[in-house]
Parts: C-alpha cells; sequence; structure tokens
C-alpha cells in the first residue's frame, strides 16, 4: 500500500493532496497540466521534498516532514517512468536495464537484463541505443528498468503521451497487463481522462493542485461533482439557475435564454452537464418537441461538423455552446452543415446538476 | 545583385581561412625536414619539448581531477554566491599573462602572501618545474572548467532523476550517467585547456623563470633562440604546431567516433 499526504507550494500552486493506492491497484491522477500532477510522483519518488508531508510505502516511512525522515530516492524501491522514458544515451539497451541490478556479476546481471527485455517483448534491441529506437520500444525497455529492481510502488508519469496513435492502443494494453503482473500500488498521471480511465482502476482528477474528485471513472462521468470534473470528463458543462419545476423536476434557466429540465435536485447557481452522446439532433423547424419522451429541446444552429471514424461531433451555438455526438450515418441524412438550424435533445434523466 | 551576400559570405571565409593558416604553413615552408631534425638533436630543445609536454600533462590531469566536480556543482547547484563562485573561476581568463605572472609570484613568490608559509613547509616555487605546473593550471583552468560548466549544464536532468529512482547514489550517478553523458563535451573542455597550456607564455617565464631543461617549455625555447638562431626556433615551432594539430584532430577523431555511435551507425 501506497500512502501520500503532502502540502507545499510548487510554483504559482498551493499543492495540497492526499490519496491512497492498494497493493496492485492503479490510482490514474488525470488534470490539465499546470494541475501539480507531476509534483505528486516527485514528491512519492522523493525528488522534491515538501513543506509538509508524509509518504509511506509497504509498511516503511520513505518521508516524515514532522517526524523528519525523509529518504534519499535510491533509498526507496519504487519505480519511476518518466515521461519521455529517460533511457541512458550512451549505453545500450540491456546496459540501461542491468543499470539497478547491483548483485551478482556481470555475466549473471546481463543474463537477467536479456530476460527482462525477452519478456517485454524487445528482446532484439538488447544492443541498440536508445536513439535508435522507435517509442514503442522505447517505452518498453524503461518498463523493463524500472521493474528490474523489484520496486515496491510504481509511478508513471504520462506513460503513453510519447507514443503516436497508432502505437498507443496496444501499448495500453500491455502496459495493462504489466500493472496488473507486478502487484505492487501503482501511481499513474496522464492529462487525458480517456487515457486515465483506460489504465486507472480508480481516478482522480486534480486540478490547482488538489484531487477534487475520486472515483472510478463511470462514476466520475456519471456523477461529476464540479463542472471542472464533468468538462474534464468530457461532459457539455452550461450554467445556468436552478428552482423547483413540475413533477419532482428541477428546472434550470440557462443564462442566455432557455430552460431545461433534470432529475437531479438542485436550487440557485448551477452548472448543468450531460454527455454529447447523449444529446440527439433533430432537423430543424420539422420537429414536433412533445412527442417524444426526451423532455430538454433547445434550439440552436450548427456551427463545425467533424467526422470521427463512424461517428460526427457537431458543435452547436444556442444560448450557449453545445458539443452533440451522433452517427455519421444520421448526420448525412439529416444533411448537417454549418448554418443549419436544429434542436438538440436530451432526456432530464441524463442532465447532471452541480452548484457553482 | 542577386547572391551578393553568399558570395560576401564565401570571401571572408576564404580571407580568414588564408590568414589563419599562412604562418603555420609557412614554418614549415621555411623548415626543410632535415634541418627539422638536426635543430631537434640540438641541446635544450628536445628537453623543452619534453619539459612542456609533462607539465602540461600534470596540469592537465590536476584540471581535470578538480575542475570536472567543481564545474558539476556550478552547473546543477544554486546556492547563494554562485554568480560571484562563476566570476572568480574565470577571472584568470581575461587576466593578461603577464599579469598572472606577477599575481602568481605575489600571492606564491618568496616575497608573496602564502611564501612564509610555503617556505616554512620546506617549499620553495619559484625555478621549479613545480612552478611551471602552477602555472599552466592557473591559466588553463578556467578554459576547462567553463567549457565542462556548459557540458554538464546540457545534460538532461531527467537522466539524473531517472539514476536515482533506479537506486543510484548521487555519486554513481556522477560517474556512471552524467560523466559519460557530458564527455564529449568535457573533451572539447580539456583539449582548449591543454591547448592553452602548452602554448602558456608569459605566466611561467615571470613565475617560473627560464632555466634550461627545468622551467623552459617550448615556447620559452622558441622565445630564446629566435634572435639568435631562427631555424633552430623555427623548427622547435613546427614540433609544437604538430603536436598541437595531433591533439586537435585526435579529440575531433574521438567525438566524430562518439557521435556516430550515437546515431547508431
Amino acid at each position: 500500500m501506497l500512502e501520500l499526504e503532502a502540502r507545499t507550494p510548487v510554483g504559482t500552486i498551493e499543492l495540497d493532496v492526499a490519496l491512497t493506492v492498494e497493493q496492485g491497484e492503479c490510482l490514474a491522477l488525470a488534470g490539465p497540466s499546470g494541475a501539480g500532477k507531476t509534483s505528486v510522483l516527485r514528491i512519492a519518488a522523493g525528488l522534491l521534498k515538501p513543506e509538509r508531508g508524509r509518504v509511506a510505502c509497504g509498511g516503511r516511512t520513505w518521508l516524515d516532514t514532522v517526524g523528519g525522515v525523509a529518504l534519499a530516492p535510491d533509498e526507496r524501491r519504487c519505480a519511476y517512468v518518466f515521461q519521455e522514458y529517460a533511457l541512458f544515451p550512451t549505453m545500450t539497451a540491456w546496459q540501461n536495464v542491468a543499470y539497478p541490478l547491483r548483485e551478482g556479476r556481470r555475466s549473471a546481471r546481463r543474463a537477467r537484463a536479456h530476460e527482462l527485455l525477452e519478456r517485454f517483448g524487445v528482446g532484439h534491441v538488447a544492443d541498440a541505443r536508445p536513439a535508435t529506437l522507435s517509442g514503442g520500444e522505447r517505452q518498453r525497455v524503461a518498463l523493463a528498468r524500472a521493474l528490474a529492481r523489484r520496486p515496491e510502488a510504481l509511478l508513471l508519469d504520462e506513460p503513453l503521451s510519447a507514443l503516436d496513435s497508432r502505437t498507443r492502443a496496444g501499448a495500453a494494453r500491455a502496459l495493462r497487463e504489466i500493472l496488473a503482473e507486478a502487484g505492487v500500488p501503482a501511481l499513474l498521471v496522464t492529462h487525458d481522462f480517456a487515457e486515465a480511465a483506460e489504465l486507472g482502476d480508480r481516478v482522480g482528477i486534480v486540478d490547482a493542485g488538489a484531487i477534487v474528485q475520486e472515483g472510478t471513472a463511470t462514476e466520475l462521468a456519471a456523477q461529476p461533482r464540479t463542472a471542472f470534473v464533468a468538462d474534464f470528463a468530457g461532459a457539455v458543462v452550461l450554467t445556468g439557475t436552478a428552482r423547483a419545476g413540475e413533477g419532482g423536476l428541477t428546472a434550470v434557466d440557462l443564462d442566455g435564454g432557455g430552460t431545461v429540465l433534470s432529475t437531479d435536485a438542485a436550487s440557485g447557481p448551477v452548472a448543468v452537464s450531460v454527455f454529447p452522446w447523449e444529446i440527439a439532433i433533430e432537423g430543424g423547424e420539422t420537429a414536433a418537441p412533445s412527442t417524444s419522451s426526451p423532455q430538454n429541446h433547445l434550439r440552436a444552429r450548427v456551427t463545425a461538423v467533424t467526422a470521427v471514424g463512424n461517428r460526427a461531433r457537431i458543435a452547436l451555438s444556442g444560448p450557449q455552446p453545445l458539443v452533440a455526438e451522433i452517427t455519421a450515418a444520421s448526420a448525412e441524412r439529416l444533411a448537417l452543415k454549418p448554418g443549419t438550424a436544429v434542436v438538440a435533445t436530451w432526456k432530464a434523466a441524463a442532465t447532471r446538476l452541480v452548484a457553482r | 545583385m542577386r547572391g551578393w551576400f553568399a558570395a560576401l559570405l564565401g570571401v571572408a571565409t576564404a580571407a580568414a581561412l588564408l590568414f589563419l593558416t599562412l604562418p603555420v604553413v609557412a614554418i614549415f615552408v621555411d623548415t626543410s625536414p632535415a634541418r627539422l631534425l638536426d635543430s631537434l638533436g640540438e641541446e635544450g630543445a628536445l628537453d623543452a619539448l619534453w619539459l612542456s609536454l609533462k607539465t602540461t600533462a600534470l596540469a592537465l590531469a590536476i584540471i581535470v581531477v578538480v575542475g570536472t566536480p567543481v564545474a558539476w556543482l556550478l552547473a546543477s547547484r544554486r546556492f547563494p554566491g554562485r554568480a560571484l563562485a562563476v566570476t572568480l573561476v574565470e577571472l584568470p581568463l581575461v587576466l593578461p599573462p603577464a599579469v598572472a605572472g606577477i599575481a602568481l609570484l605575489a600571492a606564491l613568490g618568496p616575497e608573496g602572501i602564502l611564501g612564509g608559509a610555503l617556505a616554512d613547509a620546506g617549499i620553495r616555487l619559484p625555478l621549479t618545474t613545480a612552478a611551471v605546473v602552477v602555472a599552466l593550471t592557473f591559466v588553463a583552468s578556467p578554459f576547462y572548467v567553463r567549457q565542462a560548466q556548459a557540458a554538464f549544464g546540457a545534460v538532461d536532468r531527467t537522466l539524473v532523476d531517472a539514476s536515482r529512482t533506479l537506486g543510484a547514489s548521487e555519486a554513481r550517478t556522477f560517474l556512471r550517467v552524467i560523466v559519460p553523458t557530458a564527455a564529449p563535451g568535457l573533451a572539447a573542455a580539456g583539449a582548449l585547456a591543454l591547448g592553452r597550456a602548452l602554448g602558456e607564455f608569459g605566466a611561467t617565464l615571470m613565475f617560473a623563470g627560464s632555466l634550461q631543461g627545468i622551467t623552459q617549455t617550448a615556447p620559452l625555447a622558441i622565445y630564446d633562440r629566435f634572435a639568435t638562431d631562427f631555424d633552430a626556433a623555427l623548427a622547435l615551432s613546427a614540433v609544437l604546431v604538430a603536436v598541437s594539430a595531433g591533439i586537435l584532430l585526435a579529440v575531433k577523431l574521438v567525438r566524430g567516433g562518439e557521435a556516430l555511435d550515437r546515431a547508431g551507425a
């Protein structure tokens, strides 16, 4: 189990976090760049000393600013995989992997390094220098090197961001297997919510130095506690003022005009969030709002249509900007193009409200 | 008028190359190989050359052993007075050699501020080979430290962090990761210092004197002969040029090889 608590100024923000990662679990911290995610990893590794804080792993205290304990990075058994992998340029792949191995003869260490490279599927690059490796190969060598020392915790900084989109899917799958196999607490940071959802058993959303909400990716997406979390998780966020509506629903008068209904209870200023894929598009004037079950209807104009595989993202300008995600076929059928007048429709049950 | 700028660059480069190489080439044109060998056989010439190589090697060893950690400290740590320390290290760089010689005498000479203490310890520097080494170290070390500091500054600090998290101490990180990564830059720094030390004249003459076989290095021997035996001075110069060029070439080859190695050739 990895426990970390820290309060310290980092650059212009005040970092204040507390987190626990269980054995074999992966906690993914997601947030915009500059939120302090990497500083959390550096504190865990001992590369950054917080003003106040405590780090403990596997029953050993690594840092306790009150008790005066502060182990150096090399005294903590934690593996750190850096964003650009930080392979030593003057060493071959196998020498990189053998670097943390200190016991036994050189030949034994060399054999062990080769074995690790084989296990990570990059045995064929053992004698190559990092500069000649592809991004995917570098990532695997870096993972092999990090795990060579049998770490008690695994720290990963944007492990997939240095990879091109083609390699990424495979690398993500491999990384999940490696994390499962390692069986140690893993702390991962990323700026991409989708990546956090894919790799983390739990996700913590970090904003301006604090973990604003923690839970499974599904929980965060479905019940964002703040507009920031909703936005970061990919939802459309609108602002308005809530009041009691008919039938036990909450009505929200949106800033700029229009009213939407939600099954959530709230009053006063709120942020309304809805996922783009919950929003349906009806062709402009011909729509008959009263006949279908969704109760939220906003008139809007199409500002852009972007194809994403078999889906289309429709950017809309209504009282406030919106994004809807529909099938490419529907977009075709409705002949959507910039300027088309439409009605954006979604259910009150898919509308989340959070107080502002 | 198109291309006038390219023409200007070409003309300037050609003029610079001609101006810089002509004197060096002239040394070899003026000396026949037979004369060169003859004059080396002359009493004192080989002595001077040997002394130059010996003292330069010794000075360079001291500079590298002490200067490398200093350069790393200055490149990697922020501490109060760092800017002052950097300036102090670079000071001998801008001292005229004659001033450096006087300064060394004032500090370490018999009448110098440390002269008494040195004499009490039984150490008398002026007019000894040790004084030559002191003079060379004094004038050449800033060249090494400055360049080495730049080489260390260019090392990606993430490599240092990576090494520490992989269980390596600061010392092991320095020896296994930082120095190898900065090696090409350190070699260039060493070459600069070596070149400066090999050619050192003023400070050596003033602080160590010009005693044949003891403090008379090759540059001093050249100066000693040029009024009386221009050919001998020329021959000795030719050898010095050959040695310097050989060192420069060796460094370029080592660096070129490493660059190729990194590119994966």
